[in-house]
């Protein structure tokens, strides 16, 4: 496929609109974690805009649905007015992000229409999704089980439980992606623990991996395609190399940006210059 | 009392196999902990037993999603690293979820209080009773013999919500010959009526209360005795009600006191329903066992022998 194609171009702009959006929530609730939230836009843009992954808003509990497992819950807010977009509940509710009587909160609950599970805490969303796809296999179900981790979030001893797992399951329906920002919260990961090198990792484990650009629609798309469509019998990890604070150029060089709240008059000035 | 021993874990496990060959949405899996019956189901069922490992975090994560996909699931593990290595899988997972969500996933655990006497202070459990206890949306069961266990085979299928199961370790009495459903949902029985004062048991300490009531009786002293087996949901008025007619209460559980074990559960209840009663809490004191030695040698450093106890009702009467 070309990438210059309606497709890509559709994906690009919607990835713009994404980052658009997660900063005006932000700015009405700047207890949500920001940089954290716009490093995975490509991603949530590429599996659901690209229809990558099988969904349905009207009904959240098709059984066909591909599950989708956010563990890095604080770094999805961005996946809100996606979900607000498609259909799982009113836009107008993202001008409501965790104020009174709103169901979105600053670190999102399986409350929230389009979220299967709740994953504030770290660390837990892999083997959820584990359990899922040995699941769906002993029922002989062909839906896929879709994964986002954080890279911080590797430091979870849980994380490797889940990890020799899947490989020893040979669980084949299960996608990972790790939106690898590099940047935990008080510091870049290599700081604290080196992760790498995170494929060979993987890879021991009897992983399928995969690198690409997470900020890039185009190779994101066709890994992601690749990927859903892999049939060897080993679950799969594509690693996204990502930039924390994606987009807001003072985020982007901090090492502290997880934590960083930007003012309503930086929003506002980025806001005008994003396209 | 019946002469038949058996450990609560292999009746338990025995009820499960029978049922999975008529319930294919029944899953069982370990964290690479067994059980002589175990081996059987192990071997049948070939496609629905898991061994995830020495790795309780991830037996509770696998567990929660093959409950979110509709399946019956018995999470197995040795007591204290099933409770406390894993609580905030359990608190996420199971409590938290458990709220929005139907999932049925049963904690079994083995090991509850000094079962594990001589292996010392990792494998006793002296304080799972209070951190299960308060997590919203758990149920918790603490049967003292088999025939409670049995019974709960079926409610474990029916009632499709996370529970934790503490079992003893080691193979013990029967005390029940039957227990009715409705005294089941009760979540209690008063196994012996007394007067004055009453002891409130769970586990393996309704079986020395039986003892220490026996004790007494020949001397002319009836105490009552009340074996609390779901310590939640438990039918708190009906508790009250049958608890009302005695003067003083003694609690005896294989756990630290003082810190929402069972002592705290029946002093909460008593008190918000402005009991008059003497509450005397048996288990025990702030601090870890070192000591090596039997079960009851272990009671016997902690002021939790029979003997003790008949002191400590003495001294009320």
């Amino acid at each position: 496929m070309d990438p210059n194609s309606d497709l890509f171009e559709y994906l690009r702009h919607k990835a713009s609109w994404v980052r658009k959006e997660t900063l005006k929530i932000h700015k009405i609730a700047p207890e949500t974690r920001l940089a954290s939230s716009l490093s995975p836009v490509e991603i949530f843009v590429a599996l659901y805009y690209g229809k990558i992954i099988k969904y349905d808003p009207k009904n959240q509990k098709w059984e066909n649905r591909d599950r989708f497992i956010i563990s890095k819950g604080h770094g999805a807010i961005s996946f809100y007015p996606i979900l607000a977009d498609l259909g799982y509940f009113d836009k107008e509710e993202l001008g409501r992000v965790g104020q009174e009587g709103s169901f979105l909160g600053c670190i999102p609950d399986c409350i929230i229409p389009g979220f299967e599970t709740t994953n504030g805490a770290l660390g837990h969303g892999l083997g959820v999704a584990c359990g899922i796809s040995l699941a769906l296999k002993r029922k002989e179900r062909s839906e896929k089980v879709f994964v986002l981790l954080g890279d911080g979030e590797l430091f979870e001893g849980s994380i490797w439980e889940a990890v020799m797992f899947a490989g020893e399951h040979r669980l084949d329906n299960l996608i990972v992606i790790i939106d690898h920002n590099k940047v935990c919260m008080l510091d870049y990961c290599r700081n604290v623990i080196d992760l790498g090198p995170l494929d060979e990792k993987f890879k021991v484990f009897k992983w399928k991996v995969e690198t690409v650009d997470g900020h890039d629609v185009y190779p994101l798309y066709n890994a992601l395609v690749a990927l859903r469509e892999d049939q060897e019998d080993k679950p799969k990890v594509l690693i996204a190399h990502t930039i924390k604070g994606k987009g807001v150029p003072s985020l982007e060089t901090d090492a502290l940006s997880h934590v960083k709240n930007l003012k309503a008059e930086e929003i506002d000035a980025i806001l005008a210059e994003l396209k | 009392m019946k002469a038949e021993i058996k450990t609560m874990r292999d009746v338990f496990i025995e009820g499960i196999y029978n049922r999975m060959y008529e319930d294919s949405t029944l899953f069982f899996i370990s964290a690479d902990f067994g059980s002589p019956k175990l081996d059987r189901l192990r071997e049948k069922f070939k496609d629905r037993f898991i061994n995830v490992g020495i790795a309780e975090q991830n037996l509770i994560n696998i567990s929660t999603g093959l409950a979110l996909e509709g399946f019956t699931v018995y999470a197995y593990a040795i007591a204290p690293f099933l409770t406390m290595r894993a609580y905030e899988q359990i608190r996420i997972n199971l409590s938290l979820h458990g709220q929005l969500k139907e999932i049925n996933i049963n904690l079994i655990g083995v090991g509850a209080g000094l079962s594990y006497d001589v292996s010392g202070p990792t494998h006793h459990c002296l304080e799972d009773i209070t951190i299960m206890r308060s997590l919203p949306n758990m149920t918790l069961f603490s049967p003292s013999d088999l025939k409670l266990t049995e019974k709960f085979v079926d409610y474990s299928i029916r009632i499709k919500k996370p529970k934790y199961l503490r079992l003893d370790g080691k193979p013990l009495p029967q005390i029940y010959d039957s227990i009715k459903d409705s005294e089941f949902q009760n979540g209690f029985k008063e196994l012996v009526k007394g007067e004055k004062i009453c002891l409130v048991s769970t586990g393996y300490m309704s079986h020395k209360a039986l003892r220490v009531a026996n004790l007494l009786n020949e001397r002319q002293i009836r105490v009552g005795v009340i074996d609390l087996f779901m310590l939640k949901p438990l039918n708190e008025e009906l508790f009250s009600e049958t608890i009302n007619p005695y003067d003083y209460v003694v609690t005896l559980e294989e756990a630290f006191i003082n810190k929402g074990g069972l002592d705290s559960l029946v002093t909460n209840i008593l008190t918000r329903r402005n009991s008059k009663f003497r509450i005397k809490r048996m288990g025990f004191e702030d601090t870890y066992i070192f000591d090596m030695g039997s079960r009851e040698h272990l009671h016997k450093l902690n002021n939790l022998d029979e003997e003790s106890i008949i002191k400590v009702i003495e001294e009320y009467r």
